[in-house]
């Protein structure tokens, strides 16, 4: 099968996964409330009349349910996705403002877990049963056991207010201004207008937040590389490459670690979406303007449209990013390609 | 007579070859029993509250200190097992149960029904699990029951692709052949046949999952979507230090009663991951 057979095949099979999406997205915001116009208006606009009609309007509330189904659709298509409650501003509109610090941290945060899962799992796999493995599997799973929440506050708390190593909460110091808006990643911008003192700040910044949020991922990592890379190890071609009289270095870089990074990079895809969810607590506690911080506001209010919003737009970016893996897992598996 | 001791020394042998795995599981009923007795063992009532007292650090008389509504933290702490523990089991032994009945049906049957769930766990896993279980609480209205009821929600579908596989690979052993030839019945076939050869890789998955499961639920209640404000539950109680970054105490003893219990969780699963497991089991003997 070439790249574009394959390609075709899995955008085509995403239309009915983002069909369902938006289906279960609309169970949920018009089926489950008791009553949606309360939930995606807020009790206070639901009390006025006009409001209230408008809005059912909108969204065919007065029509059987598949039809209702279809205007929902259809507003979503349009980039609809209903009103904040608490700001009466569009959300995709909001969205679009908030999700590239998402983005920029979520990056981070997976850079994170990848160089400290990798190398942590070749480690331990390596020296397997000795005490630096018996070390980083109790790390690991310090990364996948500690609530991502209390690691933020703790991380804060001593390495911001204690020892002063890391800056405060926010994406940048406060008398430092945002860069230019281009991608609206802060490190990217400062970069691209070649303003290094913003581009040291912005990632000064990152450090903390995303070593917390990459904490579980990198735990998760480690375990997958190291069992893996253990798989490996004991394979013949390994026998036959240290045969060949090549240095170890090699023989665990070169032909175990290529191998036994295959379930790594599928693992990559479940744990970005691991790592929007986390977003939501991090950004919460590091004052972060994203799409989590957002959703955080958004469930205090209960500002449902707003919820739903983020809902779909982070299960759109998982299936996005999981195609992207499956791109990826078939450009570094020859056998795919064969088959 | 024999037998059972020789049972009991294969435990023995288990258990000492994995340390890691008895101390979890010590750890998982102290905080059991530190949940059941939490009446008697805690120093003050956790609800009450002495505006006197407020945010005092750690001391002979607090010894996690006090909140900012002068309520013993150490008290909480001990009550807080009664909310997040039940919860994390009821999610995962409800998702259990609702992903096999499911998941075997699908794997047993087959054709159009087995593919009809397979997208649509696909769609359900495509949302991220706290937000979507975010989206239905506060849908249904904070609470701890709604809190449960959403993760629930969103996690079965893990389950019945599990165990789908499970049945596909167990249906086509011999015995079910045989089960079949002598005239047992499909619902005979499913629930004693085969169902019973794929509960320990699911148990297993479960217990891992339950650690997983208090963390969820943990965040849901961080985030002001669990229970209500007042009660004595670890992941509200560690909130209240947001606001307190200079009173560690507040969210410092809540967190580490979490993470405690999910890592003992994962000691326990990940032992009994390797007893399920014949290529790490075979050296013990």
């Amino acid at each position: 099968m070439s790249l574009h057979q394959f390609l075709a095949r899995r955008l085509l099979l995403m239309i009915p996964l983002l069909i369902g999406i938006s289906l279960v997205a609309f169970i949920i915001s018009n089926a489950i409330p008791a009553d949606p116009t309360a939930a995606n208006l807020g009790e206070r606009a639901a009390a006025d009349p006009e409001i209230v009609a408008t809005f059912r309007e909108k969204w065919g509330l007065d029509e059987p349910l598949h039809v209702q189904y279809l205007t929902y659709l259809s507003n979503l298509l349009k980039g609809d996705m209903g009103t904040s409650i608490r700001s009466r501003r569009p959300v995709s509109e909001e969205l679009g403002r908030f999700l590239p610090a998402t983005i920029e941290l979520a990056t981070f945060g997976i850079l994170v877990s990848l160089v400290v899962g990798v190398i942590f799992g070749i480690i331990s796999a390596v020296w397997r049963n000795r005490l630096i493995d018996f070390i980083v599997r109790i790390l690991s799973l310090i990364g996948v056991s500690a609530p991502v929440f209390w690691l933020a506050l703790l991380g804060l708390i001593l390495l911001y207010l204690r020892w002063d190593v890391v800056p405060g909460p926010g994406r940048l110091d406060a008398r430092i201004r945002p860069p230019p808006n281009v991608t609206g990643l802060y490190t990217v911008d400062s970069l691209l207008t070649g303003d290094w003192r913003t581009f040291r700040n912005a990632l000064e910044h990152l450090i903390l937040p995303s070593l917390v949020l990459g904490a579980y991922s990198a735990g998760l990592i480690t375990r997958i590389t190291r069992s893996s890379m253990l798989e490996v190890l004991s394979m013949e071609y390994m026998t036959t490459a240290r045969s060949k009289g090549l240095r170890e270095w090699t023989v665990i870089t070169r032909h175990g670690l290529r191998n036994a990074l295959m379930p790594v990079v599928t693992i990559i895809g479940l744990s970005y979406g691991n790592l929007l969810s986390g977003a939501v607590l991090t950004e919460t506690i590091f004052a972060w303007e994203g799409i989590g911080r957002y959703a955080y506001n958004a469930a205090r209010t209960l500002d449902f449209p707003v919820l739903m919003g983020v809902s779909m737009l982070i299960a759109i970016i998982f299936v996005l990013m999981n195609l992207i893996v499956d791109v990826l897992y078939y450009w570094l598996d020859p056998r795919l390609r064969q088959a | 007579m024999r037998l059972s001791t020789s049972r009991w020394r294969v435990i023995r042998n288990r258990a000492r070859q994995n340390p890691l795995m008895v101390a979890g599981l010590g750890v998982c009923l102290a905080w059991v029993l530190i949940s059941l007795g939490a009446d008697r063992l805690a120093p003050a009532d956790p609800m009450h509250q002495s505006v006197m007292e407020r945010l005092q650090a750690p001391s002979a008389q607090h010894l996690f200190g006090t909140d900012q509504l002068g309520r013993d933290v150490l008290s909480r702490v001990l009550h807080g097992g009664r909310t997040s523990l039940p919860a994390g089991l009821l999610v995962i032994t409800s998702a259990t149960l609702v992903g096999t009945i499911f998941g075997a049906l699908a794997g047993y049957v087959g054709g159009l029904w087995d593919e009809l769930l397979m997208r649509f766990t696909e769609i359900f896993m495509a949302f991220p699990i706290i937000i979507l279980a975010m989206a239905i609480a506060a849908a249904l209205g904070p609470s701890v029951n709604n809190a449960v009821i959403a993760m629930i929600i969103v996690w079965w579908p893990n389950y019945a692709r599990v165990v789908r596989s499970l049945v596909i690979s167990v249906k086509s052993n011999e015995y079910v052949t045989s089960a079949r030839a002598i005239g047992a019945s499909p619902a005979r076939i499913l629930f004693l046949t085969v169902l019973p050869n794929c509960l320990a890789p699911a148990v297993v998955m479960a217990t891992l999952d339950i650690g997983n499961a208090i963390l969820i639920f943990a965040g849901l209640s961080f985030l002001g979507l669990g229970p209500e404000p007042s009660s004595p539950e670890w992941g509200r109680m560690v909130s209240d230090g947001i606001d307190h970054y200079d009173q560690w105490w507040l969210s410092t003893f809540p967190g580490i009663a979490i993470f405690t219990v999910v890592m003992a969780l994962n000691f326990v699963g990940d032992g009994l991951r390797d007893l399920a497991d014949p290529r790490t089991r075979k050296a013990v003997r």
